[in-house]
């Protein structure tokens, strides 16, 4: 009973009760918003940040952050594009840069864990030197005649419908890792790790590796989105995804994850991920510029940190209070 | 460097000393890579060392020095801001139409105007890291959406054009006093005023304090909310002066202005030395940060190599200088446990 108590007040619930309520108030008030093509884009739209935002999770919740995405995801789509006007199949290209994507994970697991790194500083320079190399690669070119085969299939829908291809890939992936993060030993561990990880260590975790990997799938991950992003607007391009690390990070955050790891579920993230699509999109449709909504997400991130602190806040005065009330009762 | 000067502060007599030498010789690294750069550009293309390119050198190094002075206070207590960039744009816009409609406007009132509205940015962050008990991370990566998307809502598509700000606001940026120009001026004023509070004054130490051990500085009685708070008014203030610095040398200013700049912010910080963990750096290391990377994107340019080398060389630059900085840590840690033993 406490414990669905203790799951009813946490943010997650609340964020995903919020994004429910958004959902119906949008597709009531919101002209075209319930639109079989409009949700087709909004699937397309959140498709790259939700997939990083997989990943993302784990790492937050041991308590590390990976900036490096966005330009893992451009430097991925430079290369797909080069290897392409190499002559390459594309059918070669899509899981070479998966496996590339996964080696510039390696790079950032290496330096923040074998030397030790803070993973902030290390992934602001990864980020900027991953970005660097999309440039080298591709320059300020774009390549863009990809097969149609394959940018069609991910632009396109089930059957015609309103639903995209690549939901199943979304679906499947976080399938795989809501099952890995909540219903393993290993899916435990992260959250030991982040509420503490000498604990972790001395309890038989082999924390070290664990980032390590958890740095290579997000790697993997970002190539991945970055292989996606590139069919989709059938253009490779070196800045690519430019900025998408910030939106992954503030989704993850809204969705309850703590910044200071230990806490967080895969489904508060999804729903972060959705809520802050479904606004955007929205208020769109509304005519309010798709740079103002800035604001939007960036008080919602703040709030979505600040909230749960007041209410923790109010919540351990008053029961100071009550405390403080009982022995006068006494005597 | 943190983990080094805690261990120093438990270990080590002395402590001053010690830290001064570390963080000497990081500085001393910069200046030599400076030095080698410069050599070595200056060699195969003697143009380089030019009064034009320098100038030009100077100018661009000015206005990322001043938010890097800002960055690194708030680095060295432990906290990062992310909102720098978006900050800039606030101020460049609203001063650059501030001064299209009222053309008599002096410059004193521009820079004022600029450093009242990167102040009142950074009472909101500092509140909301210090009071709202939201990491630095999370609150200044909202506000960078937030002022960015402030601007956006107010300037929106429009921009204000060099034609449009009166003249004595577009010379300030390449007049110059004594042969040096205003823009450096300003940022070897900014530098040598921060370093030295930041060195000299009692505030500074604490702020040192505070990003070694938030913990420890609290018990020893330093009021933490009020230094929090000076910690972000002084980056955002000078992030708003570097608004009014940015619209008076390039005129045309739009709400994307700056947009991106905290990365480049951040990068000459660490570049300089300061640890991103707070407790460790200084000012005018930061100051050389920003020089160096301004350097290499003109050595680069001069040189004629593919000026997309410079973003993956800044990316090395910051790895490597995190690298440099742990190697130095888990040296002094290891003497200082060594020679304990003896004791």
């Amino acid at each position: 009973m406490s414990e669905l108590r203790g799951r009813l007040a946490s943010w997650d619930t609340v964020i995903i009760g919020v994004t429910v309520a958004v959902l119906i108030a949008a597709t009531a008030g919101v002209e075209n918003f319930g639109n079989g093509t409009n949700f087709t884009f909004l699937i397309l739209d959140l498709l790259p940040i939700a997939l990083i935002a997989l990943p993302m999770t784990m790492i937050v919740i041991t308590g590390e952050i990976d900036l490096s995405v966005a330009s893992t995801l451009g430097l991925t789509s430079a290369i797909m594009g080069d290897l392409w006007n190499r002559g390459l199949t594309i059918e070669m290209i899509i899981p070479l840069c998966v496996l590339i994507g996964a080696l510039l994970g390696a790079v950032n697991g290496v330096l923040i864990n074998r030397l030790g790194l803070p993973s902030l500083a290390v992934t602001i320079g990864t980020l900027a030197l991953y970005r660097g190399l999309a440039l080298v690669v591709l320059g300020d070119a774009a390549v863009a005649d990809f097969p149609w085969a394959f940018t069609g299939w991910v632009t396109g829908t089930i059957g015609g419908g309103p639903i995209p291809n690549v939901l199943i890939v979304l679906v499947v992936l976080a399938v795989i890792f809501g099952v890995v993060l909540h219903a393993t030993p290993f899916g435990r561990s992260l959250f030991a790790i982040g509420a503490n990880d000498q604990a972790a260590r001395f309890s038989g975790v082999d924390v070290a590796r664990t980032k390590f990997w958890l740095y290579v799938v997000s790697g993997a991950i970002a190539g991945l989105a970055g292989v996606l992003w590139t069919l989709r607007y059938s253009s490779a391009r070196a800045d690519n995804g430019a900025g998408l690390e910030l939106a992954v990070v503030a989704a993850v955050l809204l969705g309850g994850v703590s910044i200071f790891g230990g806490r967080g579920s895969l489904w508060g993230v999804l729903s972060g991920v959705l809520l802050l699509a479904v606004l955007q999109n929205a208020l769109r449709l509304q005519d309010v510029s798709g740079q103002a909504l800035n604001i939007v997400t960036g008080v919602l991130l703040i709030a979505s940190v600040l909230l749960p602190n007041i209410i923790t806040g109010v919540r351990d005065s008053l029961h100071r209070r009550r405390l403080r009330a009982v022995p006068v009762k006494s005597s | 460097m943190s983990v080094a000067t805690a261990e120093i502060r438990k270990n080590d007599k002395k402590p001053r000393l010690r830290i001064g030498y570390v963080v000497r010789q990081r500085e001393m690294g910069i200046v030599l890579a400076l030095v080698v750069l410069v050599a070595y550009t200056a060699i195969n293309q003697p143009r380089f060392l030019g009064s034009q390119s320098i100038t030009d050198i100077l100018l661009n190094t000015a206005i990322l020095a001043v938010l890097a002075s800002g960055m690194a206070v708030v680095v060295i207590t432990r906290h990062i801001d992310l909102s720098v960039g978006s900050v800039l744009g606030l101020s460049a816009f609203t001063v650059a139409t501030v001064m299209q409609d009222n053309q008599g406007l002096p410059m004193v009132a521009a820079l004022g105007l600029g450093l009242a509205i990167g102040a009142v940015a950074g009472v909101v962050n500092g509140a909301l890291v210090h009071f709202g008990n939201v990491p630095a991370l999370v609150v200044t990566l909202g506000t960078m959406y937030a002022y960015r998307g402030l601007t956006y809502s107010w300037a929106g598509g429009q921009q204000v054009t060099a034609d449009e700000v009166p003249r004595h606001f577009l010379r300030f940026a390449n007049s110059a006093l004594l042969g040096v120009p205003w823009l450096v001026l300003i940022a070897l004023v900014v530098i040598a005023g921060v370093g030295l509070m930041m060195r000299n004054y009692r505030i500074g130490r604490e702020l040192y304090a505070m990003g070694s051990s938030p913990h420890a500085a609290g018990l020893a009685g330093i009021r933490i909310a009020r230094n929090t708070l000076v910690a972000f008014v002084i980056s955002g203030a000078l992030a708003g002066l570097g608004g009014v610095l940015y619209a008076s040398r390039f005129g045309t200013v739009d709400a994307s202005s700056g947009n991106g700049y905290e990365l480049q912010v951040v990068a000459a910080v660490v570049v300089g030395g300061v640890a991103v963990f707070g407790g460790s750096g200084t000012i005018w290391g930061a100051g050389l940060g920003a020089l160096l990377l301004t350097v290499i994107g003109s050595a680069l340019a001069v040189l004629d190599i593919n000026q997309f080398w410079q973003q993956a060389i800044v990316g090395a630059l910051i790895v490597l200088a995190i690298g440099a900085d742990r190697l130095v840590a888990v040296r002094i840690a290891r003497s200082l446990r060594k020679r304990d033993s003896h004791v």
